[in-house]
């Protein structure tokens, strides 16, 4: 068995729209942290939504692996039992649903049962403790009112509760202070190791200081248009995207 | 059991569809007519004076036009229903084990003995058109809590009967009032004395098993002075392919400084014309809360109301309906304010799925001379598909300007977003969408107490089963 997922000529579009991915080739093997970086609109969040089986986008072309495994035929939520998890961008509020209430149902969908209301709450307050924050959060009706930072962080505490396989973030660190920043890295290595993999969607080198990843891919419109070590992102910081973008178009 | 379900097409599981095998001992013929009231009359072994308040009630009914502002009606026909259909000799039993075997089976199968036993003070339950058994807690009875049928209040307790029966609800209020005060029969007479509190809830339920019946209940309730109490109605009945009806009429009085709470979970199966008044008389510094939770029914009628008579009063009006395909829930609630210093809410959230649709129907009065009132009415609607419906109809008419009326209505549909959010959680579709629906009356079922909030949301999760995709 291949342990990673696999990106393949990902050609999308939306449903009825236009077309947004045109041919995304990406590995990221089980065990290591990859960064995704590229300027707005270049389709980072559309990659990461079409992962996690968004039915809002169509699959024109190519396929999605999960440890040798296609998973284009899943729904979202099977998916996510099997492993995967998307951090949104922009998480959704959902009124009157209280958030460890949800969390529960969400790990008892993915455990297939009842789950023990002792070992369940010790998943939270480990969770909390690694992201120094109070259980005044659980009560909370989900991302209800919740500031930009509190969703963020609220994304994290969910995947470190879930234990995804294959997490990918987008943007957790925007909207986020230079402390919560240090908490939340502070949370995603705390699940590094042989069992799990991430892609980190961002736009800054910051937050690579604190989760330093195996490689770093730049995305264009719609393609990886060229894959790094840590010293890319660097590099894009200094210099900006137009060197990429002119690789892009000779390449 | 199975062999007898007769399960019309409706789209969805009604889990309490089934029939009994239990044969009426005596149902009057169909229709309606003098000689049908005179034979309930008769069954009862009433006074002469509530015959001829009965006869009386009948004129008034026929001579009121069936009313066009509201649901559809045309499909209800008064000469294919039965008026009364006796199960058994013997009402309000005080034990189960007195219940005829055949019924008693079918409340333990709703869990009503279990749910006595474990968080109720006192139970009622009406099989067609009687009380088959009641009973409250000794200790209630010792306090002087009455909770008896209607029937054995008249025998039993009848000049505080005559006291409140039908002042609050006149035969005049409108014709189905007026067709309740003919033909009545079961319902609860409840009376907490004063200071006395019931801490648990007093439960009603209500089963028609036979075809083709009307259900007629009326209930009293008098919360005395400083008294506090719960009562919690709840109904089902056999999915059959020809149209039942459903007729109660609800009296509260809510004396000086006492506090009331009248909860239904309304879960009629999808052949049943239910169309209820409730009013509730709130006296001075007295609370009554309505929780009126809507999901059965072919076409519901229901506007709990309460008249803030004296200062101090207050009464909020909490509302759910859930309207599926082949429903229409024309629902919400009145606030009648004829005293200063009074305040209530009205807050309404109503669900409507496939072709279903849910109206609502809602009015805030205030009198003139009724001083700084404070009243707030909120009420949403949530759309599930395309094709569902709804409507507001809130009226208003204040005519003090002391008054602070708020009013806010939304309309929103359920948000693709938000089920792939919790989809990409691992939560299937519609168990996703069920979240959804059950945070969007969250605010409402919060105020249930655990077991009713528990079962709402299984309801609601059984109606939404298949519901999106
Ligand atoms: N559902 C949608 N409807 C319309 N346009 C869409 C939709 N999803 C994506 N797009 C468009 O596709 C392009 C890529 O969007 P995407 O959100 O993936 O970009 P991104 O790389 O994540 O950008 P950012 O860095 O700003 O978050 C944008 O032009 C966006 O407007
Ligand atoms: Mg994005």
């Amino acid at each position: 068995m291949v342990n990673q997922l696999e990106i393949r000529n990902l050609h999308a579009k939306i449903v009825d729209g236009e077309t947004i991915l045109n041919g995304v080739n990406l590995i990221l093997p089980k065990g290591q942290v990859h960064a995704i970086m590229g300027p707005n609109g270049a389709g980072k969040s559309t990659l990461g939504k079409i992962i996690a089986g968004d039915p809002s986008y169509e699959i024109t072309k190519g396929d999605i692996l999960m440890d040798g495994e296609s998973i284009l035929e899943m729904e979202a939520d099977e998916r996510a039992r099997n492993g995967l998890f998307l951090a949104f961008q922009y998480p959704v509020e959902v009124p009157g649903v209280s958030n460890a209430n949800f969390l529960r149902l969400a790990l008892q969908a993915k455990k297939g049962g009842e789950v023990n209301m002792m070992e369940f709450y010790g998943k939270l307050q480990k969770a909390l403790q690694t992201l120094e924050w109070d259980e005044s959060i659980l009560t909370r009706y989900l991302n209800d009112g919740f500031s930009g930072g509190e969703k963020k962080r609220n994304e994290i505490m969910h995947m470190m509760v879930l234990e995804p396989t294959y997490a990918i973030m987008d943007e957790t660190d925007s909207g986020l202070d230079i402390d919560a920043l240090k908490v939340v890295a502070k949370g995603v290595n705390a699940m590094r190791g042989p069992n799990f993999g991430a892609l980190l969607i961002t736009h800054y080198q910051r937050l690579l200081n604190y989760i330093i990843p195996d490689a770093v891919h730049v995305m264009i419109d719609g393609r990886i248009v060229t894959s790094g070590g840590p010293e890319l992102a660097l590099k894009l910081e200094e210099q900006g995207y137009d060197w990429v973008k002119e690789l892009a178009v000779t390449g | 059991m199975s062999d007898n379900l007769v399960v019309e097409d409706i789209g969805n599981e009604y889990k309490y569809g089934f029939v009994d095998e239990v044969k009426p001992v005596w149902k009057a013929e169909k229709g309606l007519s003098r000689r049908v009231v005179e034979a309930i009359s008769y069954h009862k072994d009433e006074p002469a004076w509530m015959l001829e308040f009965r006869l009386k009630a009948l004129e008034i009914y026929q001579s009121k036009p069936v009313p066009t502002w509201g649901a559809d009606l045309s499909g209800l026909n008064m000469d294919e229903i039965y008026f009364y259909a006796k199960p058994t000799e013997k009402r309000d039993a005080r034990s189960w084990e007195e219940v005829p075997e055949e019924i008693r089976r079918t409340y333990e199968k709703l869990g009503i003995p279990e749910a006595e036993r474990k968080v109720l003070a006192g139970v009622g339950a009406q099989y067609d058109s009687e009380m088959v058994y009641h009973q409250v807690k000794k200790e209630l009875q010792r306090l002087g809590v009455i909770f008896v049928s209607i029937e054995e209040g008249l025998k039993h307790h009848e000049d505080l009967f005559r006291e409140y029966f039908a002042t609050v609800i006149p035969p005049e209020d409108n014709k189905y009032a007026a067709l309740n005060s003919a033909v009545w029969s079961g319902g609860s007479f409840v009376y907490v004395p004063k200071g006395v509190k019931v801490d648990l809830p007093l439960q009603a339920y209500f089963r028609v098993n036979t075809a083709e019946l009307g259900q007629f209940e009326r209930t009293i309730i008098v919360v005395d002075e400083g008294a506090d109490m719960h009562y919690i109605e709840g109904c089902t009945a056999p999915t059959y392919t020809t149209d039942s009806f459903h007729s109660g009429v609800i009296e509260i009085v809510v004396n000086q400084g006492a506090k009331s709470r009248y909860t239904t979970i309304q879960n009629w199966s999808h052949n049943m014309y239910n169309l209820v008044t409730q009013r509730a008389l709130v006296k001075k510094d007295a609370y009554h809360m309505w929780l009126d939770g809507n999901l059965g029914s072919k076409v519901t009628m229901k506007y709990p109301s309460s008249y803030l008579v004296e200062e101090g009063a207050r009464s909020d009006i909490l509302s759910i309906a859930f309207a599926n395909t082949g429903q229409h829930q024309d629902a919400g609630g009145k606030l009648i304010f004829a005293a200063s210093n009074t305040g209530g809410s009205i807050v309404s959230k109503s669900i409507s799925k496939g072709s279903g649709r849910s109206s609502y129907r809602g009015l805030i009065k205030v009198y003139e001379g009724a001083k700084h009132v404070k009243v707030n009415v909120e009420c949403d609607a949530l759309l599930i598909n395309e094709e569902s419906r709804t409507d507001t109809y809130p009226y208003m008419e204040i005519e003090d300007d002391t008054a602070t009326v708020g009013h806010e209505a939304t309309v929103s549909r359920l948000n693709d977003e938000q089920i792939f959010y919790l989809q990409s959680r691992g939560l299937p579709e519609d168990e996703a969408a069920a979240l959804i629906v059950r945070g969007f009356i969250e605010p409402v079922a919060k105020e249930l107490p655990l077991e009713y909030a528990v079962e709402l949301n299984r309801l609601i999760e059984l109606e939404m089963e298949g519901s999106v995709g």
